[in-house]
């Protein structure tokens, strides 16, 4: 190859892996703060600080939904099979929202270890079929859902 | 068809409006990123074509430069 | 195989081959276009989860996905003109910026659209999300950088280092979903074992895909033809060209 070219080659590639280096190791440095995401388990163990607003995200209990009758508060709680946090929140819920599917609350941790949302957000995971498959594979005992980070 | 009739497909369960919404949006995008070269071409065929003429001495219809 | 490279970067035959391909690319692209929205819109059952909101997947996902790839090509065509200094490698770079940014924002604003009735919000700064709104920046920014600039060449030198600054950001893009805890869930096209899309939906999507790639190359050759003609205005062969036309 040309020597001006190749080194015009060397070039370009130097640029393309300095900048994914450099990128990559500020990404990978701002890890913890990108997320201030936290699961349940890490809730339970204390790691998830008070008075901060933080993510919670896992799966909503089975039977766990209890409705205010005079307004629209709501009580649940998120697991991720290993802990479980219990949450509050008063607004409307997206659709997807349901017992034994994915949410991801946002708000802050209270002194009882109760997350008081602000926000909550249905999570819903990569699986796409049509309602009759979905039964069958009920029916079957298999769950149609995958799993849900 | 999976909607019995025009008016179910307008609505998709509450959801028409969010779908075509999208799908309006999307085609104005993508028929603006196909005509909008096209145009430029003709444009510049038009407007060679015009300076071409005038520089052979063809009588315009605008003033002569 | 080096004439065959050499050809590409000459003006005339680009543009006449270009103008071959599209006359039927075009249609073939536009046809596949319709028949994918039809079918995706009408024919395909609806999601047992989404419902009919699902359907955004039809345009969504093929324009996430062309305008990733899309990247690739204007950071390609950068490499290109900067080792080899090769001009049509600059247009074709030029012109791959606004159809990117277009896709990108065609991206986002149907996955706000789909996110509201599903998600329950139109934005969120996940780690997929943020990082297509920054690939719509790097788009953007090859667009605003080369009109900064009045040399031409120039211009083209800086966009090709932006754009291979930039290309980081297509695999963090690609894996953020797997990387980190996001709201946007993983793939549901696998390219190793089976999908988790029901083949009923798949196919229309695999087609729309194949549809957007199309496109991307139309919108491209368009652009560059356009291109072509205006900077080789004073050339012999335009000149030609014109005198073909007039009659």
């Amino acid at each position: 190859m040309h020597p001006v070219r190749k080194q015009r080659l060397y070039l370009v590639l130097f640029l393309v892996a300095f900048s994914s280096i450099a990128i990559g190791l500020v990404v990978y440095g701002l890890r913890g703060n990108i997320n201030l995401f936290f699961p349940p388990a890490e809730v339970a163990a204390g790691k998830a600080p008070l008075g901060q607003s933080i993510r919670v995200g896992g799966m909503v209990v089975d039977g766990s939904i209890q409705r205010s009758e005079h307004n629209l508060e709501v009580r649940f709680e998120l697991t991720d099979y290993a802990a479980t946090v219990p949450v509050i929140y008063e607004g409307i819920l997206p659709d997807l929202f349901d017992e034994g599917q994915g949410a991801v609350a946002s708000g802050q941790l209270n002194a009882d270890g109760v997350l008081v949302a602000s926000e909550v957000l249905a999570k819903h995971d990569e699986n796409y079929m049509p309602p009759e498959v979905a039964e069958a594979l009920e029916r079957s005992g298999a769950s149609p859902g995958g799993n849900s980070k | 068809m999976y909607f019995h009739d025009l008016h179910s497909a307008l609505h998709m369960d509450g959801h028409g409006a969010f779908v075509w919404a999208a799908y309006a949006i999307t085609c104005v995008v993508l028929l603006l990123i196909v005509v909008a070269p096209l145009r430029r071409r003709r444009r510049l065929l038009r407007e060679m074509s015009a300076e071409a003429r005038r520089q052979r001495g063809v009588p315009t219809q605008g003033s002569e430069a | 195989m080096w004439t065959f490279f050499h050809k590409l970067g000459s003006p005339p035959w680009l543009y006449a081959i270009s103008g071959s391909i599209l006359k039927y690319l075009l249609p073939a692209t536009l046809l596949a276009l319709g028949v994918g929205m039809v079918w995706g819109l009408l024919f395909t059952p609806p999601d047992f989860r989404q419902g009919d909101s699902y359907r955004i997947i039809y345009i969504h996902v093929p324009a996430a996905a062309v305008a990733l790839a899309g990247y690739y090509v204007m950071a390609t065509a950068g490499a290109i003109s900067l080792i080899w200094k090769m001009k049509m490698a600059d247009i074709a770079m030029q012109c791959c910026a606004p159809i990117g940014a277009a896709l990108t924002f065609v991206a986002l604003v149907t996955g706000s659209i789909w996110g509201k009735p599903t998600w329950g919000t139109w934005w969120v700064w996940d780690a997929r999300i943020t990082s297509m709104l920054i690939l719509l920046f790097l788009y953007l920014g090859v667009i605003a950088l080369y009109e900064a600039y009045d040399n031409k060449a120039a211009a083209a030198r800086a966009c090709a280092v932006l754009s291979l600054v930039g290309t980081v950001n297509i695999p963090i893009i690609y894996k953020s979903v797997d990387w980190w805890y996001s709201l946007h869930q993983p793939a549901s096209i696998k390219f190793t074992g089976e999908s988790s899309i029901h083949p009923s939906m798949l196919y229309p999507l695999l087609l729309m895909i194949a549809a957007f790639y199309a496109l991307f190359a139309c919108a491209l050759l368009l652009r560059m033809r356009a291109e072509i003609l205006d900077r080789e205005r004073r050339t012999g062969w335009v000149r030609k060209l014109l005198e073909a036309d007039a009659v």
